[in-house]
């Protein structure tokens, strides 16, 4: 039987690579969870047969029960626009699964090995931040906590936290197995309350980077538990994870042209080395109507959404202007800032919810050089990814972040719900330049009214 | 299991998980993010194996949290990044109106 097993889990193991692979490419993407799917069924049900299991069949089956069904049923309701939490509190209850098995393996004491031993300390470490850090993030997301949590020398306390749960953690590893219950209790307790003083001072605009840091923080404590269990399929799948998270979180900080010590441990919005260039000139307001006559004339309109059109759940919207537009025979393009919204890919999830065919949205890199040539350009509920003081004022906190060359087009139109500065609190130059006019309104209904007003023409 | 082949799987799983992530598009970044989120969830069968030989409540009791969590991060993995995938389709619509538009 325990080679039918370790058989199972090769294959398991085989079909989670197979399946990320396939998830690399738009075509396969949907066979490719399928396929990783498929490995995790075989792989949970031939547990059952574990020689190490003895008991506790029925507690086990209850508890996937449970936590399958709430998972499956949130998993389910939950709107497009709300994944990106949804993704951090699964990743959580991933982190916390990893730590509650260290414990476990910790309370027995029954280590022969100081490697094993400190591979369980340093997937409890990771796998208890990568836990309360995700919660946290949550509820960031969700709106049930506001703001961000900053006190003064705040980063040293932080790291202060972190040297004593290391040296718990290493006292632990020290005395083989002859440590105190109440230092283990520490040790976890402290690194709990580390994810959640290291996440509490982060912004919601940097939450995407920090999501996928604590994916990969998971996978990886989910491969050192799976040493320590001597479970090849959890060691694979969780590095394999864990260093396609670490890449994936550098792609997105690089996006953002910050380091990610940058995003963790310095606060956005705090304004950069210098003074802020004072802005000139003043907003101009345009109606829909002016706004509609204008993309229905033009040749090409290029579309930049952003985080206020997940907000206002304007995406069909959108797409139903787009459709009108190009019956028209304008040609409309959507352009994507690699961290619009909450997550890398956000916004191509949700125009892909409306219907927008991919080939359509534009990445950055390929979309910027064409704004010259662009007629028309309309940022719905994007700020920062738009805002030429990334590129002009190195007072500006986002000095140096790539943004889409949105100013470059014949006319911008902005539509923005009031005037104030949005989420990262910085002012946008674009705003007030002399080609860019302001559509204030719900992102919804001003995608209303311009379809109204095309249907009119 | 022997130290050293450990290790290797490490490094292998390691490449493995970088050359994969390299050439993926942009707008598969979320859904990836989320794939992978799934795949961790395999903590399942770890979760199972300590519950299946925890002895008195302490242990029981964090082990079924164990496995309600990893069960959690399983099928909310999966749900969610198969509602995300289900979304992407290529435009056949697209390309008869600009046939039709003639530009």
């Amino acid at each position: 039987m325990d080679l039918i097993i370790q058989i199972i889990y090769f294959i398991g193991a085989f079909l989670f690579i197979l399946g990320l692979k396939m998830m690399g490419s738009p075509i396969t993407a949907r066979k490719g969870i399928v396929w990783a799917g498929v490995g995790m069924l075989l792989a949970t049900l031939i547990t059952y047969f574990h020689s190490e299991i003895t008991h506790n069949y029925i507690w086990m089956t209850l508890a996937i029960a449970i936590g399958g069904v709430i998972a499956y049923i949130s998993g389910k309701k939950v709107a497009m626009t709300d994944m990106p939490q949804m993704i951090a509190l699964y990743n959580g209850m991933g982190g916390g699964a990893a730590a509650a098995i260290a414990a476990v393996v910790l309370l027995k004491m029954e280590f022969t090995n100081g490697i094993v031993q400190t591979l369980a300390v340093l997937g409890a470490i990771i796998g208890t931040v990568a836990f309360s850090g995700s919660l946290i993030a949550f509820a960031k997301l969700q709106g049930l906590m506001k703001g961000v949590i900053r006190f003064p020398m705040q980063q040293w306390v932080n790291a202060l936290v972190f040297v004593i749960t290391l040296t718990l953690g290493l006292a632990i590893i020290l005395s083989g197995n002859d440590y105190a219950i109440a230092t283990l209790v520490a040790f976890f307790v402290l690194a709990l309350a580390f994810g959640v003083m290291m996440t509490v001072p982060i912004g919601g605009a940097d939450m995407p980077v920090v999501i996928s840091l604590y994916n990969a923080l998971t996978g990886l404590a989910v491969g050192f538990e799976g040493y320590v269990l001597g479970n090849p399929a959890m060691m694979i799948a969780g590095v394999v994870v864990g260093s396609a998270g670490t890449l994936l979180t550098q792609l997105m900080a690089k996006a953002m042209n910050r380091p990610i010590s940058n995003v963790l441990f310095s606060n956005f919005g705090d304004g950069g080395d210098g003074e802020a260039q004072a802005v000139s000139g003043s907003m101009k307001e345009i109606d829909s109507t002016d706004v509609a006559v204008m993309m229905a004339f033009a040749e090409k309109v290029v579309i930049i959404p952003g985080y206020g059109m997940a907000v206002a759940q304007a995406q069909h919207k959108v797409w139903e202007m787009t459709k009108q537009l190009q019956e028209r025979g304008v040609t409309v393009k959507f352009a994507i800032h690699p961290v619009a919204g909450r997550m890398p890919g956000h916004m191509n999830v949700l125009l892909a919810e409306a219907g927008v065919p991919y080939d359509i949205i534009y990445d950055l890199d390929e979309i910027n050089e064409e704004f010259p040539t662009t007629d028309v350009v309309l940022v719905i509920g994007a700020n920062d990814v738009v805002n030429p003081a990334a590129r002009t004022d190195p007072g500006s906190p986002i000095y140096g972040m790539p943004i889409l060359n949105a100013d470059y087009a014949k006319n911008v139109i902005v539509v923005k719900r009031g005037k104030g500065t949005g989420f990262s609190g910085i002012e946008n130059h674009l705003f007030f330049a002399d080609n860019t006019r302001m559509l204030y309104g719900d992102g919804q209904d001003v995608a209303n009214d311009l379809v109204t007003s095309l249907k009119e023409l | 299991m022997e130290g050293f082949v450990a290790l290797y799987i490490f490094m292998l799983a390691a490449v493995v998980g970088y050359e994969l992530i390299s050439k993926v598009p942009v707008i598969l970044h979320t859904p990836l993010m989320s794939g992978s989120n799934f795949i961790h969830g395999i903590v399942l069968v770890g979760a199972m194996v300590v519950m299946g030989h925890a002895e008195g409540a302490a242990e029981t009791i964090i082990g079924f949290i164990a496995v309600l969590l990893a069960a959690g991060n399983a099928v909310g993995g999966y749900v969610v990044t198969e509602r995300m995938l289900e979304m992407f389709k290529p435009s056949d619509k697209l390309k008869e109106s600009k046939n039709k538009g003639g530009h």
